[in-house]
């Protein structure tokens, strides 16, 4: 499908009165099939980027124009205190900028809203009031409320906060199927740099100097945009991984394949061992799953372990 | 969003419980007559059961029906408006200005007429004073502040400041004055007249056109400010309807009944016992009915002790509200909205 742009903003300075501008001449556009990830550390301004842009907060000087007729649907972080309200009627909420003042709702909006429902798949959940769910369901009912605003543009802030790995999964895979298979522009600030990086396809950084760097999440990755702003400790975003610290002073060589051979190497790592390939230790991870070490067989991890703390030890520092 | 069916039958029985409370009403007092008697007889022949029905008993049992139903309206809107569950229609501190000019008007002895003090023309007209005053400072608050909390905020600091300079009165008040005052602050229904009623009833049907014209504004504000500017409400003046008709409902009523106190917070909550929905399409003409048949019921039970004795209406309001509200409260784990 031909991309319209959806959401643009051309030199844009934002930020409140008498402050000084949290962003400056900000130029930013979507268009309709995006996931773009809006990330950045806390206090940057994020919240206040995603109200700007859905003009719910005037920007300073600029102006953020939308590509479409109407509003952009929001999934915000504001708590929505009406534990009375069934599933069906937050979702209608989502048909309120459609129906006159007096909430008469045609067919065509009952059918909206049962779509609605449905492609996030919370059709069961309709007549349940909203303190009978869990959070995630909240938030999944949250998501089919803004698609029953039929808007083109949907911003989410944090959407997938306080969820399990679940629901965090599930709510980034519909994001994406809403983005590419029926075209929405989608824009959401989130923290989860592990899902956003794989799931998204442009990332927005927000740098604590007014700035917003954007481009494919491997490109930020790769040319260090990301190492500046989140100059994390222990955490090597390039593998992916959490450095440990090897105390232990015992290096290990590690063979084997598959997923046992992995977690075993984190294992090894996490309990401050040293893996190196070239070390006279070897631990042979079994074709049954299992592991051989020193002429031991170990079938339990939890042994292999002691095992490997005891001898550990008992070798002098030297080793 | 329309009633769903499990509540159809509860709903027509809300109908019915004010026309029935009503009815009671008419019945209870000294002099012991039939409806039937009064309506075949009472009207056309005149007399005593004539005069006891028209200017006793049908103004009090009316002014129940109409200041219940405007607190239980006034009580929806401001919970909703402030999205708190302990929000009333005093809350815009309207109460407390009608408190501040009633009590300056009984120390400055400005309201010339003696006897029961709330029958006096006098007192009601200082109540108006008053509540109109904190009126105009609210409406104006509502127009400047975009936060809804800061408007609550607002009005409790009125409240606070109105209830400080009542407190001074009081102080260097002459006890005659004070009976009168705290009389008056007990609430009443029982002294109003029929241009008096009319008053409340238009009041009630001004606000209620506000209303019925804002209820797109009012469900949307339970999703919060950012939702509902999202889905195209114009919070500022939404709001600036919303308190203006709270206002009417809380001023008139103050000015001719007194402060009745927790009517409106409580039946919200009584309401939702039996619909526990959140939809104003429903709420509105549920808490007024709601509200018609509480302050019928309060006002029965005022008159229960004795056939001569009757007992303030607050008290009884909050002592028949309180302990419903707190087993409610205990009973549904959540506080709700």
């Amino acid at each position: 499908m031909a991309a319209t742009v959806v959401l643009q903003a051309d030199t844009v300075d934002l930020g409140y009165p008498r402050q000084l501008p949290l962003f400056e001449s900000l130029s930013l556009a979507m268009k309709s099939g995006d996931l773009v990830c809006l990330m950045g550390p806390n206090g940057v301004g994020k919240s206040t980027l995603i109200r700007t842009l859905a003009q719910l907060h005037p920007p300073s000087k600029g102006r953020i124009l939308w590509g479409f007729r109407g509003t952009p649907a929001l999934v915000l972080t504001d708590r929505v205190s009406a534990p009375h309200l069934s599933v069906r009627e937050l979702v209608t909420y989502g048909r309120y900028p459609h129906v006159d003042w007096h909430l008469r709702l045609r067919p065509e909006d009952e059918d909206i809203i049962n779509q609605s429902l449905d492609q996030v798949g919370i059709s069961d959940l309709s007549n349940k009031k909203l303190f009978e769910i869990s959070d995630g369901q909240l938030q999944l009912a949250m998501i089919a409320r803004a698609l029953a605003q039929q808007s083109p543009l949907i911003i989410l802030d944090e959407p997938t906060a306080h969820l399990d790995l679940n629901n965090r999964v599930k709510i980034m895979t519909l994001l994406k199927s809403l983005a590419h298979e029926r075209g929405k522009a989608i824009l959401l600030a989130s923290h989860e740099l592990d899902l956003a990086l794989q799931m998204a396809d442009v990332v927005w950084l927000a740098t604590p100097h007014g700035q917003v760097k954007t481009g494919m999440p491997e490109q930020l990755v790769l040319n260090g945009a990301f190492d500046e702003l989140f100059p994390l400790k222990g955490f090597n975003l390039k593998t992916g991984r959490v450095e440990h610290h090897p105390h232990r002073n015992l290096r290990i060589a590690v063979h084997g394949q598959s997923y046992t051979h992995l977690w075993t190497r984190s294992a090894l790592a996490r309990w401050g061992y040293q893996l190196d390939e070239d070390a006279p230790l070897t631990l042979l991870v079994t074709e049954q799953g299992g592991w051989a070490i020193n002429n031991e067989l170990f079938t339990d991890l939890t042994q292999l372990y002691q095992y490997l703390d005891q001898y550990a030890s008992s070798s002098s520092p030297a080793r | 969003m329309s009633l769903p069916k499990k509540y159809r039958l509860i709903f027509v029985a809300l109908w019915f419980l004010p026309v029935l409370l009503l009815v009671l009403h008419l019945h209870t007092g000294t002099t012991p007559f039939s409806l039937q008697h009064i309506l075949l007889n009472g009207i056309r022949e005149g007399g005593i059961a004539r005069d006891i029905m028209l200017y006793f008993r049908l103004p009090k049992a009316i002014t129940c029906v109409l200041a219940g139903a405007s607190l239980g309206l006034g009580g929806l809107l401001m919970q909703t408006l402030f999205r708190n569950a302990m929000a009333g229609p005093d809350m815009l501190g309207l109460s407390a200005g009608a408190s501040l000019t009633v009590s300056l008007a009984l120390i400055t002895g400005v309201q010339a007429l003696p006897g029961v003090a709330g029958a006096s023309a006098g007192m009601a007209a200082s109540a108006s004073a008053g509540a109109a005053l904190v009126f105009v400072v609210m409406m104006a608050a509502a127009r400047k502040i975009r936060d809804n909390t800061a408007l609550l905020i607002v009005g409790l600091m009125v409240s606070a400041a109105a209830s400080s300079v009542v407190g001074v009165i009081q102080y260097y008040g002459r006890a005659a004055d004070l009976q009168a005052f705290v009389v008056w602050t007990m609430g009443s229904v029982g002294s109003t007249q029929w241009n008096e009623i009319i008053v409340i009833a238009v009041c009630l049907v001004m606000a209620y056109a506000v209303v019925y014209r804002h209820i797109k504004d009012l469900n949307a504000w339970l999703l919060g400010d950012n939702y509902a500017e999202n889905l195209g409400v114009n919070l500022v003046r939404s709001r600036f309807w919303v308190v203006a008709a709270t206002s009417l409902l809380t001023g008139a009523v103050t000015a001719f009944c007194g402060p009745i106190a927790f009517v409106g917070v409580a039946v919200p909550h009584l309401v939702r016992l039996a619909f526990p929905l959140s939809d104003h399409k429903i709420m509105v003409p549920a808490v007024m009915l709601g509200g018609s048949a509480l302050l019928l019921m309060c006002d029965l039970l005022a008159r229960l002790p004795g056939e001569t004795h009757i007992l303030p209406l607050n008290a009884v309001t909050s002592l028949v509200g309180a302990p419903v509200v707190i087993w409610m409260v205990v009973r549904s784990k959540k506080i709700r909205m």
